[in-house]
């Protein structure tokens, strides 16, 4: 069970985004987050996954605080995949990082269609969708137990975002892997959402209407 | 520099074709409300190429590894250094290849395709927008004229203008207002008269699309994803454009701002004028087009009316067909993988 327990964030000199938050994701969940833009769909993911500090409450993973040192069990996948390699690293590389052994990591590429002549090349000469490939290869090489997935696939054309979004779901379901997401396609969400979260009207945030 | 690919076979050819009757001509079918104004296209692109010369890695190897046996045989005959670096052999890579397309009046046509797969290019080559290394062929006609380089730079922010994606294009140290006007041309009076003509033309257009006089004193930073919109189209509007080139305008926003901006550029169509609507979000695009053309690879497979996308049986390409399967509120599924294999996306 991931769960934040009333959490407080508000960046410095600005109101508070949450106060008193709480959210429970098991295993196995999809659970997408609804709100406006700019109430803090990113700055929750980035709290789940360990990048911010809440001022107030706590994050935890089956009860235990979020690890200092390691692999996290909550991996961020972001909107800019970009910004999240290492400019200056190969993406053999870069997908190294995870630490999984070769096979897994021969799995996942096979997995997300990743060619290997892509893992002689930097970051800057590979496109968008071919990034977020090895983002989300890496992310999952990680061996998480929660994937936090915000705007994965919105500079994706339809047909990867589909396939990119069948292999996730694919392996989600293998590992029982718990999903945190956020998109701004209602019919992609309708897809996916086993269960949405809306952050604008109740702030507590207590479980509402399960979606089909 | 546009070279006219040896001499269009027949050139006439697009004055004479019967716009009104035919069901299908230059390679696209019709919205059911495309209109041909005077009896001809807004905007016309047929057999569009766009390729770029670059250093040839491989023959570069190539020349190396052969230079490097001959130096052994005769060590005197090598070429010098300086001589090799002005010798760099060079390829040309086309990035766009017999692309057609076409605008009509009162209507929006979406370029939908991958990111990366050259539509930038495409919205570049309609603005007349080159680079040094850049080779473009084919035949543009816009309102009726054949177009030449020259001709689309001259038309660029006059009868076509370009929407940028966002508002990184507006310059940071100068106030919203003030850049919407634009440098006011003449001398003395008639400098002051085009100043006051400026201003009052962007007074009329921030009133049309609901920005406050305020605005115009903001910096850009200063302004909200919605009001930025707003802003980009009115710099785009000022010089009175027929066609209006929106390259991504809706990344970054959500959902509700999306549709508003995309429901500006409607207005546009609705009031005469043609928008040629560059962006990867399909489900977007099908919202607010007419007509969409599905770019891949660097050519537009189809070019189509919104309606062929409500059946899959309505559409001609096995792509148009995938991307429709593909889409989430569709099967959200990837029907052929033969097709997308060694496709980067």
């Amino acid at each position: 069970m991931l769960e934040a327990r009333r959490i407080a964030f508000g960046y410095p000199g600005a109101p508070l985004l949450y106060r008193d938050f709480s959210l429970a994701v098991s295993p196995g969940e999809r659970v997408q987050l609804a709100a406006p833009s700019g109430a803090g769909k990113t700055t929750l993911a980035r709290i789940l996954a360990g990048y911010e500090r809440p001022r107030a409450g706590e994050v935890l993973v089956d009860g235990a605080p979020l690890p200092r040192r390691g692999a996290c069990p909550v991996q961020l996948v972001g909107q800019h995949p970009e910004m999240t390699v290492d400019p200056r690293q190969r993406m053999d590389a870069v997908l190294a990082e995870a630490g999984a052994t070769f096979e897994e990591e021969a799995r996942l590429r096979e997995l997300l269609g990743i060619q290997d002549r892509w893992l002689t090349r930097f970051p800057h000469e590979l496109s968008g969708g071919e990034l977020q490939r090895f983002c989300i290869a890496r992310a999952l090489a990680a061996r998480p137990r929660y994937l936090i997935a915000d705007e994965i696939s919105t500079m994706l054309d339809a047909v990867t975002q589909a396939r990119l979004w069948q292999a996730l779901l694919a392996e989600a379901d293998a590992r029982d892997l718990g999903m945190v997401f956020v998109s701004h396609s209602p019919a992609l969400s309708a897809r996916i959402a086993t269960r949405v979260v809306d952050l604008s009207g109740d702030r507590c945030g207590a479980p509402d209407a399960i979606r089909g | 520099m546009v070279e006219p690919r040896e001499a269009p076979a027949v050139p006439e050819a697009h004055e004479s074709l019967d716009h009104q009757r035919s069901a299908m001509h230059h390679h696209h079918s019709h919205a059911a409300d495309s209109r041909h104004g005077c009896g001809h296209h807004l905007l016309t692109v047929e057999d569009l190429s766009v390729a770029f010369r670059m250093y040839d890695e491989t023959a570069a190897e190539a020349a190396r590894t052969e230079k490097a046996g001959e130096a052994e045989e005769a060590p005197g005959r090598r070429p010098s250094a300086w001589r090799r670096y002005l010798g760099a052999p060079q390829r040309e890579v086309e990035v766009i290849h017999q692309l057609n397309l076409s605008v009509h009046e009162g209507e929006i046509v979406a370029v939908v395709g991958a990111s990366g797969s050259g539509k930038t290019l495409l919205a570049d080559a309609v603005l007349g927008l080159f680079e040094p290394n850049a080779l473009v062929r084919g035949r543009i006609w816009f309102d009726g004229e054949p177009m030449d380089a020259a001709a689309l730079a001259a038309e660029r922010g006059r009868g076509i203008a370009l929407m940028p994606q966002s508002v990184a294009s507006l310059d940071p140290l100068m106030r919203v207002g003030r850049q919407v006007e634009g440098a006011p041309r003449g001398r003395r009076a008639a400098r002051r008269a085009d100043a006051r003509r400026r201003a009052e033309r962007r007074r009329e257009l921030f009133a049309r699309y609901g920005l406050d006089e305020g605005v115009a004193r903001l910096f850009p930073h200063e302004l909200s994803g919605g009001m930025a919109r707003r802003v980009l189209l009115c710099c785009a509007l000022m010089g009175n454009p027929k066609l209006i080139v929106a390259d991504e305008p809706t990344p970054g926003l959500d959902l509700d701002l999306a549709v508003r901006a995309l429901a500006d550029l409607r207005a546009f169509a609705d009031g005469g004028g043609g928008v040629m609507l560059i962006t990867h979000d399909i489900e977007l695009a099908l919202t607010v087009a007419d007509r969409v053309a599905v770019f891949r690879d660097g050519t537009v497979v189809e070019e189509t009316a919104v309606a062929s996308f409500a059946d899959p049986a309505l559409l001609a390409h096995p792509f148009s067909r995938q991307l429709w399967h593909a889409l989430p509120e569709h099967d959200f599924a990837v029907t052929d993988t033969a097709v997308e294999r060694g496709v980067p996306c």
